[in-house]
């Protein structure tokens, strides 16, 4: 039975050089591979030691980063990026981007190393990311990206396609973190496991807002979270012509989100798909609030807590820490004076990278506190302490939240 | 006579090592003493080799971090029951040669703390007298356990799974 294809068959198909199905074990050139400080010294060991490779395919196909820990934080974690850079000059690596350069993600997407309809590898699981911009992009592990850097291949199962369709504007007061929580609430955290997620409708969001949708989507257990572009705006967007899933594609399940009847959303200890609207949750103290990572790490995430926080002050418990999820993010900011009313209002600033989402540096938790961050998960101890708790949301609602020093409802402050 | 460990739903690699322990942070010759640590401390003091983990849904979730399924292959786990496995732990898995089994009636079947007898290989789990065959696997995953693990399928066969 023939039928249309989605936009991950496409892609794998053209990566494979043959048609491939839902289903198929299929063999694929890799665009990109990266890996970051804290998995690379892995990569490194496992292609030298376990697949016996010393040289990478092709190092115009390989990035790393250092972005996990950055700067390091103890002499491990100096050790193993010392490791990096020396894997990068001796393999002629050039797109290594170290300490303070940003988020892996954003960086593979900003700096064009993610390329639309190319499969795109990474040792993180937010690879998902490169969807926003085309790619199908998907996290492995270490021994996966090992095999990759040293063949240039990967074999992968092709994945069914599930079809998520935005209907509807987003109201004030609520951004594509509240739309991705939302429907991670509705289908749970293993509601898309091994299949691929279509956004249809998502093109006339921000194209910040599609990377948090597709980041988002291996919280559903997603390989690869994509944005289906119309067809006739494909050249709008600078995508290739052919990028594009059929009419009669099959897909295994569809969901409709109306955008413009959600509210603010929060998920709450201690799974991703504890998703209430902030309604149910106001009130909660906050001793922390984190504004970052490459899920809402952005300059309009930034925009978005300045224009709360303009002008006002954050409660005096409460330690707010920003971010930005790459160095020229951090220096638009201080450029158009967005940094400032967030400095103003109490809030400080680290390093470009991922900062306290894992919980290793730059805001670690204690026993009995509670963090709002704009991260991607509030597993139990992610953050530090087994005995802190991790409140998820938007830019928007972790400002308002930072103001009052218990969660609250942005809409009261635009 | 290896025992069951017996876990729920949802168990996310930040349960399985945290990432404050991971490798990169500590060192690599401690990863087996950080399985579990937080969310269920004996386990690394009492694992013995040949143990098997039980567990309901989405075994695995979160993290791409590889160091999670290996702390559980240095501890001896000798197989990984559950009703599901999360996609990249399932990979990370089967890479480092660690059996999995997706086999609901098993998993309802085994209790924490049960002596059982596994065989990984004919795919057979022995549990107070009853001998319940697993539900076999996938074939390349079938393959790439016999050979051991990924890089040792890659040598032998010369070839990536499914090429």
């Amino acid at each position: 039975m023939s039928r249309g294809s989605t936009l991950a068959e496409k892609i794998i198909g053209r990566a494979a050089g043959h048609a491939v199905q839902p289903g198929d074990l299929a063999v694929v050139a890799v665009g990109m591979a990266m890996s970051v400080d804290s998995i690379a010294p892995s990569v490194i060991k496992v292609m030298r030691e376990e697949f016996r490779i010393p040289k990478v395919a092709d190092p115009e196909k390989v990035a790393l980063f250092v972005d996990h820990v950055a700067p390091a934080c103890n002499v491990s974690t100096a050790e193993g990026q010392a490791e990096v850079r020396r894997f990068a000059a001796e393999q002629g690596i050039r797109h290594l981007y170290d300490v303070g350069t940003g988020v892996c993600h954003q960086l593979m997407i900003d700096r064009g190393l993610a390329r639309a309809g190319e499969v795109v590898l990474g040792s993180d699981s937010h690879s998902t990311a490169y969807g926003a911009i085309g790619a199908f992009g998907t996290g492995m592990g270490a021994t996966d990206i090992a095999l990759a850097f040293a063949t240039g291949k990967t074999w992968l199962r092709v994945p069914e396609t599930m079809k998520v369709e935005l209907t509807g504007q987003l109201p004030a007061g609520v951004m594509s973190k509240d739309a991705i929580l939302h429907l991670i609430g509705r289908l749970g955290i293993d509601g898309a496991t091994y299949r691929a997620v279509e956004f249809y409708g998502a093109e006339d969001l921000t194209a910040a807002s599609r990377i948090t949708l597709c980041s988002m989507t291996t919280e559903l257990g997603a390989k690869a979270g994509m944005i289906a572009f119309p067809q006739e705006r494909l050249a709008e967007f600078g995508l290739p012509e052919w990028l594009f899933a059929d009419p009669d594609a099959g897909y295994v399940h569809a969901e409709t989100i109306d955008l413009a009847a959600l509210s603010p959303q929060v998920s709450s200890p201690d799974d991703v798909d504890n998703v209430s609207s902030v309604d149910a949750v106001v009130g909660i103290h906050i001793d922390q609030v984190f504004l970052g990572t490459c899920t809402n790490g952005r300059l309009e995430d930034i925009h978005a807590a300045a224009r709360i926080l303009k002008g006002r002050r954050v409660a005096p418990h409460v330690r707010m820490i920003i971010i930005p999820a790459s160095d020229d993010i951090l220096k638009q900011s201080v450029a158009d004076g967005s940094l400032i009313s967030l400095l103003e209002a109490g809030a400080t600033v680290s390093t470009p990278g991922c900062g306290p989402c894992i919980g290793r540096h730059q805001g670690v938790l204690a026993a009995g506190e509670a963090c709002f961050s704009t991260a991607n998960r509030n597993f139990r101890g992610r953050m530090g302490s087994p005995e802190a708790d991790i409140y998820l949301g938007s830019p928007l609602t972790a400002a308002a939240t930072a103001l009052e020093g218990k969660i609250a409802d942005p809409r009261n402050y635009l | 006579m290896a025992r069951v460990w017996k876990f729920g739903d949802d168990i996310d690699t930040d349960q399985i090592v945290p990432g404050r322990y991971s490798p990169y942070m500590t060192s690599d010759a401690d990863l087996p003493k950080y399985a579990f640590i937080e969310f269920r401390p004996e386990f690394p003091k009492e694992v013995r080799p040949g143990d098997v983990i039980v567990a309901e849904d989405n075994f695995g979730c979160g993290s791409s971090r590889e160091y999670a399924p290996l702390a559980l292959k240095r501890c001896g786990i000798a197989a990984i029951v559950a009703n599901s496995f999360a996609r990249i732990f399932f990979r990370n898995a089967i890479n480092l040669g660690i059996p999995l089994f997706e086999d609901p009636a098993a998993v309802q079947a085994l209790n924490d703390g049960d002596v059982v007898e596994l065989d990984a290989a004919a795919g057979r789990i022995t549990v107070g007298g009853r001998t319940i065959e697993l539900r076999p696997q996938p074939r390349f995953v079938q393959d790439i356990l016999a050979a051991g693990t990924i890089a040792d399928y890659i040598r032998d066969h010369g070839r990536f799974p499914g090429e």
